[in-house]
């Protein structure tokens, strides 16, 4: 017979391993039920969604919110989805290039000015955005921007975190390829052409990501300064359907669906984007 | 530019390596001197025109009695400010209703946001199959927006058609609980929803941080004989410090300005109860015209958390000693 003892350590790490993964399945059962929630009650009828208490499954399996949703005048959800879409793809891309072109001047050139305009800029990652709002506001009033395109595209795009998160990267690179293609009679724009951004994909891949998903789900900036029906992104668009429909939940919970979609599939493609861009924002503090 | 070079090299009266590097230093002169600030001035003028700019605005609002509707906009001192501390001026009770709003938020969040992620991130720091997947499904609420988690929490709250009541009947709790329009409730919910939406994103920064404390640290730990309590007080701790500094920090920022999960779930409920700072600024901002008041709010506010900040920051600095 063999000794009991690793029979019992067998089954004392087979038992850890039942509590972990069960915790860890609690865990995502918390996490995962409101949008699975989320999902269930858009398939409902008005009717089903009235219920008291609600009926776990739709039953009938109903088109009703995402039919409202497609049809209807006053709330042209389809139309948010396509400004979100635009916004939030053309703000990302004035990330990229304003903060890819100014991260590598002042991680690679030397100028005059150079600290300053470094400790100006990341001074202001100190100042809470929000309490810039009321004279951003003035200003994109006197540029005529209220209620456009450009509103929810350009001012988020001066915020200091791309050309931080960029230098960083930037001062990681290998000074060596730089200097071969210096020698090879390269000057700064081929150099950061062809050489420094090709290298810097993830980092680019990165931003764009955070920018894209930061843009999609702006909320308090929008809906001050957004007010045409067919003007709207997203998220204000989904208070006006609350106000509209208001315990009308199959209608409203079809809307959050359409607005969770991209950034959930986004996600899922690019977690590993994302996640790496969160925690290394983590690290440089 | 590789023209040039090949030319010089081949030539009889050839430079020597100085001279050659002192013209390569010209020509990147050439191209280069201003260079450098046509690399920066796309970024510059964004930050200038809604970064920098805005800052002064502000304070040259801040001092001038400012109405949208009115044409004429008088410099009135501090009067902005002397309203904010006089409990005789108009706004004195709203504005310090919704200071008390944001402290008590500020106040009961950030000690579940710090908590509840570290001990999802020391779940997740161990190898096991799906750890990524795990560590993926915590995360996802927060890739979702506050108007999208707003919406939804204010279904799931509904103290009729709501998941949270129904859940609680089934396990033999009050069914009937009004979560998002009587106190304490109120609280609990928005706290409770901010921990859902965002816990997965300070977890995944204290994970890069615990993947950082050095195995051989623990190792030391174990051979000394210490337990699995103790090793987490005298290993993880002290490493995690500088990320649990960052954590801290970022999150009393975050839950201070928080805004839309008032806005959407409890829509300030009860009365104006729940209506933060930042609400209650761009209320009065834009909705009642009042830009002056509204900037002078902004400033105080935002020194507010800049105290807040610095006694953080002074508090971790002592520990370190």
């Amino acid at each position: 017979m063999t000794t009991p003892t690793p029979t019992t350590r067998g089954s004392a790490t087979a038992l850890r391993r039942v509590v972990l993964y069960a915790t860890l399945l609690a865990l995502a059962l918390i996490f995962l039920m409101p949008l699975v929630w989320m999902v269930i009650t858009s398939l409902k009828t008005y009717t089903a969604a009235q219920q008291i208490p609600p009926s776990w499954l739709p039953n009938p399996l109903a088109g009703y919110g995402y039919e409202q949703i497609l049809n209807n005048s006053a709330n042209p959800v389809l139309r948010w989805f396509l400004n979100s879409m635009l916004a939030a793809t053309l703000h990302s891309l004035l990330v990229l290039v304003t903060a890819s072109m100014a991260a590598y001047a002042l991680a690679r050139l030397r100028f005059r000015g150079r600290g300053v305009s470094f400790a100006l800029i990341v001074g202001t990652l100190f100042i809470p955005p929000t309490s810039l709002i009321i004279p951003n506001f003035l200003i994109v009033d006197q540029l005529n921007w209220i209620d456009t395109l450009a509103v929810v595209v350009v001012p988020g795009a001066a915020s200091a975190f791309g050309v931080f998160f960029l230098r960083q990267f930037f001062l990681s690179l290998p000074n060596e390829l730089e200097e071969a293609a210096t020698l090879d009679g390269a000057n700064q724009w081929q150099i950061f052409f062809r050489v420094v951004l090709p290298l810097s994909k993830p980092a680019l891949a990165t931003l764009a990501v955070l920018s894209f998903l930061t843009n999609w789900n702006d909320f308090l900036w929008p809906i001050f300064v957004l007010f045409s029906p067919d003007k709207l992104t997203l998220p204000p668009g989904l208070g006006l359907l609350q106000g509209s429909y208001v315990t009308d939940y199959p209608v409203i919970m079809a809307g959050a669906v359409l607005a969770s979609l991209p950034v959930l599939i986004l996600f899922v493609l690019a977690q590993r984007h994302i996640i790496q861009g969160v925690s290394r924002s983590g690290l440089k503090g | 530019m590789a023209d040039v070079i090949e030319v010089g090299a081949a030539r009889d009266d050839a430079p020597p390596p100085a001279a050659n590097a002192a013209r390569r230093g010209a020509s990147a002169g050439r191209t280069g001197r201003a260079t450098p600030y046509l690399f920066l001035a796309p970024y510059l003028v964004l930050f200038g025109v809604f970064g920098l700019l805005p800052i002064v605005l502000g304070i040259w609002l801040s001092v001038h009695q400012w109405d949208f509707q009115l044409p004429n906009r008088p410099f009135i001192g501090l009067d902005n400010y002397k309203d904010l501390f006089s409990s005789d001026s108009a706004i004195y009770g709203d504005w310090w209703e919704s200071v008390r709003a944001t402290a008590i938020f500020t106040v009961l969040s950030v000690p579940l946001l710090v908590v509840v992620p570290l001990g999802l991130a020391l779940l997740l720091n161990r190898s096991f199959p799906g750890r990524t997947f795990f560590r993926a499904i915590y995360f996802a609420p927060y890739v979702l927006g506050v108007a999208v988690i707003g919406l939804l929490w204010r279904f799931l709250l509904d103290a009729n058609l709501g998941l949270v009541n129904r859940l609680a009947g089934a396990v033999g709790l009050p069914a009937d609980t009004p979560w998002v329009t009587n106190m304490p409730w109120a609280w609990i919910s928005l706290v409770g929803v901010t921990v859902w939406w965002t816990s997965g994103f300070n977890a995944v920064i204290y994970l890069a941080g615990l993947q950082d404390i050095s195995p051989e640290l623990y190792e030391a730990a174990r051979m000394d004989g210490a337990n699995a309590w103790q090793r987490f007080r005298n290993v993880t701790l002290p490493g995690l410090r500088p990320v649990l500094l960052f954590v801290i920090t970022t999150t009393v920022l975050a839950s201070a300005n928080m805004f839309g999960q008032s806005f959407l779930i409890t829509q300030g409920a009860p009365g104006t109860e729940t209506r933060t700072v930042v609400w209650f600024i761009v209320e009065e901002g834009l909705r009642d015209n009042d830009a002056g008041r509204a900037a002078a709010m902004s400033i105080v506010f935002a020194l507010m958390l800049a105290v807040v900040s610095i006694a953080n920051f002074r508090l971790f600095r002592y520990k370190e000693d």
